[in-house]
């Protein structure tokens, strides 16, 4: 497959794909962070995170939309706002969900499953009802668009650098947020063990319920992002569940260097692989290496090492 | 063989002191299988208080349902005259209880400062005390390692640690003895005695060997088949009839 290339050719394919890959890992990597903060702690895997994202994304374009027609001196930074935005909307839901619906399943895994799944079938048929089918796109402030032009054969889009750092920032507060700060010591020992918790003084219902609000903030950045590199339907978070799953899984839960291991490796390998052969061919590679691994490492690929 | 010790009229023991924690008719169950039948226990600020039973008669089910972790299905629960039958547990630590659980239960990833720091959350507090790590050097020594490392002595001192640092005024623990070496249980006596004496609280421990209860406790009950069958003071306590209870 690589017989029609030459050499220079091949680099340059391999860096920008490497790029296009990395844009597509910051998105996983918001995913992904929401998915595994909420699954490790309570153990609920919310098959509506998907949702919760394009909440992000379609308040990110109300947010272009509303600052086109109003505030038009003010667009070029709408993007700061609406990511802010994104992530209280998706939050508040999140937590709203929590409390509406999530805590009274705790005991009960497989029917959390069955419950976030009728509502992510709820929240698409809300953004069509609300949106329309129709996907629609952002229109991007003009310091976001063009390229960086890093040699002759190489460049590199400016929005997706701008994706990539609003990434590493988040990444680096949810990190500093768990190992350093008050809350994220409560989240770590309810995690740990769920009645000792409450038995040292933690209120564990007020700690599952921000955390799931945060986990589903986040996930409304991704979504925020996400407009960046694709248009905003009201099926698009379906697309990246499944990938989103396959990332904390692969990663092990709980972990979170996993996580970020995981998501660049698979996003890297399917973004160098598209190019190359079909979009579904990569999947398939992409997913029988990630089996053959698990096969391996069924706990994932980063776990801690400590006495239980 | 059958135990034909006669069930003795509860010798008046109670304290006159308003108990620090009293607990009145308490039944308690898993499912529909009750466990605890209706027990009443007085503790005087300032008392420790050994509850002693074989495996299966519902020890831990009571420090259990006292902590919140099983609900009570009948009777109350209150500490220095507070109500807290319907609280969760958090909300009684707030109220003035700590816990230190059979096995410890120490969160193992977490290090052994960030475990005392688990204890600061009903109190506001940021910085672990002082007189914590005084009363536990060890620990001071070993605070950035992860607590799942350590031994089990330093273990039981660091639940121990964890469950003080919230303040409490009764403090229940569950077998602490249990997967210890002799020499580290004749310590433990010791510290908390000290613990008692120094913060004047009340300390309801369960247990199954009688030399480390007789070391402690200012009374001693015996609890079979989820009732109270013997109470009596140290200083008047019978070894013989006690160790039976105990025998299998």
């Amino acid at each position: 497959m690589f017989g029609d290339y030459s050499l220079g050719d091949l680099g340059a394919i391999f860096a920008m794909q490497g790029f296009a890959g990395l844009i597509l890992f910051s998105v996983y990597l918001l995913m992904a962070l929401g998915l595994a903060i909420i699954f490790g702690q309570m153990g609920v895997i919310n098959m509506a995170h998907g949702e919760f994202m394009i909440l992000g994304a379609y308040v990110t374009y109300l947010c272009s939309t509303f600052f086109q027609s109003y505030l038009p001196s003010l667009f070029p930074i709408y993007f700061f706002v609406a990511m802010g935005l994104a992530f209280l909307a998706s939050g508040a839901l999140g937590m709203l969900v929590e409390w509406g619906l999530i805590r009274f399943l705790y005991k009960r895994p497989l029917d959390t499953l069955l419950a976030t799944w009728g509502l992510s079938l709820i929240l698409q048929q809300a953004y069509r009802s609300i949106f329309g089918a129709r996907e629609v796109g952002v229109e991007l402030p003009a310091w976001l668009i063009g390229s960086v032009q890093v040699t002759d054969t190489i460049e590199v889009p400016i929005n997706g650098l701008f994706v990539m750092a609003v990434t590493l920032l988040i990444t680096g507060a949810v990190a500093l947020l768990i190992f350093r700060s008050r809350f994220g010591q409560q989240m770590r020992a309810v995690m740990a063990n769920r009645a000792m918790a409450g038995a040292v003084g933690i209120d564990t219902d007020k700690v599952d319920r921000t955390t799931f609000g945060l986990g589903c903030g986040i996930a409304g950045v991704a979504g925020s992002a996400f407009t960046m590199i694709g248009s905003t339907g009201p099926t698009s978070g379906q697309l990246y569940i499944v990938d989103t799953f396959l990332i904390v899984v692969f990663g092990g839960a709980a972990s979170l260097v996993g996580t970020i291991a995981s998501a660049f490796s698979i996003s890297q390998t399917q973004s160098t692989l598209e190019f190359f052969l079909s979009g579904s061919m990569a999947k398939v590679l992409t997913l029988l290496a990630v089996v053959g691994i698990l096969m391996l490492r069924p706990q994932g690929l980063f776990t801690l090492k400590v006495r239980r | 063989m059958l135990q034909t010790v006669p069930a003795p009229p509860p010798p008046d023991v109670t304290p006159a002191a308003p108990a620090m924690l009293a607990i009145r008719g308490l039944h308690a169950a898993y499912g529909q299988s009750e466990v605890l039948h209706g027990l009443d226990i007085a503790v005087a600020p300032g008392e420790i208080v050994a509850v002693m039973g074989r495996n299966g008669m519902g020890k831990s089910t009571l420090m259990k349902t006292l902590m919140g972790i099983l609900p009570a299905t009948s009777g109350t629960i209150a500490i220095d005259g507070h109500d807290v039958t319907g609280l969760k547990s958090h909300a009684r630590v707030a109220r003035g209880l700590a816990y230190v659980p059979q096995g410890r239960m120490i969160f193992s990833t977490m290090t052994v400062q960030e475990n005392i720091e688990t204890g600061l959350t009903v109190t506001g507090a940021r910085r672990v005390p002082e007189d914590l790590y005084a009363m536990f050097p060890v620990l001071l020594e070993m605070k950035d390692r992860r607590g799942g490392n350590l031994s089990g002595g330093q273990q039981q001192q660091l639940a121990i640690a964890r469950a003080l640092a919230s303040r409490p005024k009764v403090l229940l623990l569950d077998e602490p003895t249990e997967g210890i070496q002799p020499s580290i249980i004749r310590e433990m006596g010791r510290t908390l005695k000290a613990i008692r004496d120094a913060r004047g609280l009340s300390i309801v421990v369960s247990e199954q060997v009688l030399s480390f209860a007789m070391d402690v406790a200012d009374r001693v009950l015996v609890i079979e088949n989820g009732a109270i069958v013997h109470e009596s003071l140290r200083a008047d306590i019978d070894e013989a009839q006690v160790a039976r209870f105990l025998s299998v």
